[in-house]
């Protein structure tokens, strides 16, 4: 990977139409196939090590629930590493945003305002109202770090303590539990689920949506008479690209409704489940994320702050600003996270982000994230999180202890990052 | 003072009152209880380039900072034309047409060529998103003309050599028609073919009408270059000064031991070359 990335992008056709220059002339980040590669690896070892369980549409449903929460927490951590910042706090945050809303929606809306739990506008606006909770702590945080001063790490490291200390304050380190019916919905589950039919519409819909974005841009690099990829190139990136999304989809309705709960709820017998709901929010987070990261100034500021803060002030950047705002996003994604985690396990709890700060770090830094700044992709940190929750869903197929898997996550992080960097410099 | 109006241009080149394109009077930036600029005051006309000279921490990167914007002064005037401005940052500078091709030059390194010379003032599509196309072809532009080698469109920054990121931090400063263009050092990492070509390149933009402040520590570029010379020491102006009318001692002589060439003396002239 390290002679692939240092050849010089000018060229893409290589003297041998082999695997290699195919794959390079698709321009997609090396670093990516390679975490793509470890996934692979790690999927087919877990699979063999326990005699096919893990490749079973079940476990592979379950992996995608369980990955969601933090991939979506790991595209905002994405832009706040590489502006050369840290939040320690999205755990807590996670925690206090979904206490509030679990507050909200079984005792202060219907004490308050007469609205009661269950009924049709509950849910959405005890979701509101988390959601904007979650920015103006950000926006509280990113304010003290970006125009007083403050360290981030030393801002968030003490919005760990603070959240997690409100979240317990404002239930009384209750319980709260049952949440509102259609809330639950966020959290995934057989009915949180949008079934067979809309799940084809989603992966159809994804790849009529690669397509026109391989169209347009080589249409706008014709326009402007730049180099284009060999028609080959972006013919293999449709089709994997495809392939990918219409897979993951037959994977997702190839796992039936529990017998139980289908006869519960009135479904047939190998109703297919279909994608969860957090996963289809994660999905969506992912793209805004790639968007904002790649498309929007905002994205080019951060990273432009990552690579050279001075150079950016004085390019007329407003960093400030800049820096406060990610930290909005990032506490907002990490609310959004709290509804549904919550949601999943239809309850506000005291501890219910506790270490998951950890996991999001990890997740984005596994992606590919630099901590030096300036360095990073939101598909990147995705993919980070859908290898650590596999790391963890693997081992408690094989039945490991969990300290163990502590250790092992441990392990696999500090050498994933060590590998990235020998890499880096190698390819320097 | 006496010594600025000595040898202003307006005064015995130009006929009745020329405005000034910039005017800095009084300028006073001080770092803790440190003068690094202490009351100085220089100006610049159309289509003139003022060498700003000194040793190290003479204060004349300090001085220009305060244009630019980089680090607004503590006290003093800037005027743009004659109009008093206030510049508290870099994008107040860049709303006067001033453009500044830094020392450092400047650049995020993670980005590729057209993004630095974009930066902060992006182009976009009608739906607001990056248009990355359009500023490729605008960058490709510019540099067919600073710099017909330069072909890494694509890459970072960083793994430029140092001749072609010194040609996108000077692409980005001539792109934005500027009115008012500093340069710190401009010279400094380049070779050459470089330098001349960044001699050229002065030239043209001074046949434009464009301003410079160009600032160096090299007497022989700034002597090809200027057509006043500014001298400092210490964080004060030692005086201003028309090249046509000094030698290279006589500004080496303002330069160290801080006297005009009317007051400096044969022996002190000789000691400099001692």
């Amino acid at each position: 990977m390290a002679e692939a990335s240092s050849v010089p992008k000018d060229n893409p056709r290589g003297p041998t139409r082999s695997l290699r220059s195919l794959l390079l002339s698709t321009e997609v980040d090396t670093r990516l196939l390679g975490l793509i590669a470890a996934l692979g690896v790690i999927w087919i070892g877990f699979n063999i090590m326990s005699d096919g369980l893990f490749l079973t549409p079940r476990n592979l449903w379950n992996l995608s629930v369980q990955s969601a929460s933090v991939a979506i927490m790991a595209t905002g951590m994405v832009l706040i590493i590489v502006s050369r910042n840290i939040d320690l706090s999205v755990g807590s945050v996670l925690t206090f945003t979904a206490m509030t809303m679990a507050m909200l929606q079984t005792e202060w809306l219907p004490n308050l305002l007469g609205i009661a739990v269950n009924e049709p506008y509950t849910w959405i606006i005890a979701l509101a109202m988390g959601l904007l909770l979650g920015a103006a702590i950000g926006g509280l945080q990113g304010f003290i770090i970006a125009y007083m001063g403050v360290p981030s790490f030393i801002v968030t490291l003490g919005g760990l303590l603070i959240w997690a200390g409100l979240a317990f304050q404002e239930a009384s380190g209750r319980t709260i539990s049952p949440l509102d019916s259609t809330f639950q919905l966020l959290g995934g589950g057989p009915i949180g689920s949008i079934g067979e039919l809309a799940s084809w519409a989603v992966g159809i819909l994804a790849c009529v949506g690669i397509v026109y974005t391989l169209i347009a841009s080589r249409r706008r690099r014709r326009r402007y008479g730049f180099p284009v990829r060999p028609m080959g190139a972006e013919v293999t990136v449709l089709v994997l690209g495809c392939a990918a999304v219409l897979g993951a989809v037959w994977v997702a309705n190839s796992y039936p409704w529990p017998e139980a709960l289908a006869l519960q709820y009135g479904k047939g017998p190998n109703t297919p489940v279909g994608i969860a709901n957090p996963v289809l929010i994660a999905i969506v987070v992912a793209m805004v994320m790639t968007i904002i990261a790649t498309r929007r100034r905002f994205g080019r500021y951060v990273f432009a702050i990552g690579g050279n803060p001075e150079a950016a002030e004085l390019g007329g950047i407003n960093t400030r600003r800049t820096i406060m705002l990610t930290f909005v996003i990032m506490s907002t994604l990490a609310a959004a996270s709290g509804a549904v985690l919550s949601a999943r396990l239809n309850a506000g709890v005291v501890g219910l982000g506790t270490q998951s700060e950890l996991y999001v770090i990890a997740a984005a830094v596994i992606g590919g994230t630099s901590f030096a700044g300036g360095i990073g992709t939101i598909p990147g940190a995705v993919l980070g999180a859908v290898v650590m929750q596999s790391l963890q869903s693997g081992m408690v197929l094989m039945r490991v202890d969990s300290p163990i898997q502590d250790i092992v996550v441990g392990i696999v992080l500090v050498a994933a990052v060590g590998a990235d960097a020998a890499i880096r410099r190698r390819s320097r | 003072m006496s010594m600025t109006e000595l040898s202003n241009p307006a005064a015995t080149t130009a006929p009745a009152k020329r405005v000034p394109l910039v005017e800095m009077r009084n300028m006073r930036i001080s770092f803790g209880g440190v003068h690094a600029v202490d009351g100085v005051t220089v100006d610049l006309y159309p289509g003139e380039v003022v060498g700003l000279v000194g040793g190290n921490g003479a204060g004349k990167s300090t001085l220009i900072r305060a244009l630019s914007g980089a680090r607004p002064a503590d006290a003093g005037e800037i005027r743009i034309n004659g109009e008093l401005v206030s510049i508290n940052n870099p994008r107040d500078a860049k709303g006067y047409g001033i453009e500044t091709i830094y020392q450092t030059l400047a650049l995020a390194d993670n980005v590729d060529a057209a993004s630095n010379m974009f930066l902060g003032r992006e182009l976009t599509t009608r739906f607001g998103s990056l248009d990355d196309a359009g500023m490729e072809s605008a960058t490709r532009k510019v540099m067919g003309r600073l710099n017909p080698k330069f072909k890494n469109f694509k890459t970072p920054v960083k793994s430029l050599s140092g001749g072609q990121r010194q040609s996108v931090a000077i692409a980005r400063a001539v792109h934005f028609n500027a009115k008012i263009l500093i340069m710190d050092e401009p010279t400094a990492a380049l070779g050459p073919a470089e330098t001349a070509q960044v001699h050229e390149l002065v030239t043209q933009l001074k046949a434009e009408g464009i301003g410079i402040f160009l600032i160096s520590h090299d007497i022989h570029d700034v002597f090809d270059l200027a057509d006043r010379i500014s001298v400092m020491l210490q964080g004060k102006l030692v005086g201003t000064v028309d090249k046509t009318k000094v030698t290279k001692d006589e500004v080496l002589a303002m330069i160290i031991i801080g006297k005009l060439p009317g007051e400096v003396t044969r022996t002190e002239l000789a000691e400099l070359h001692g």
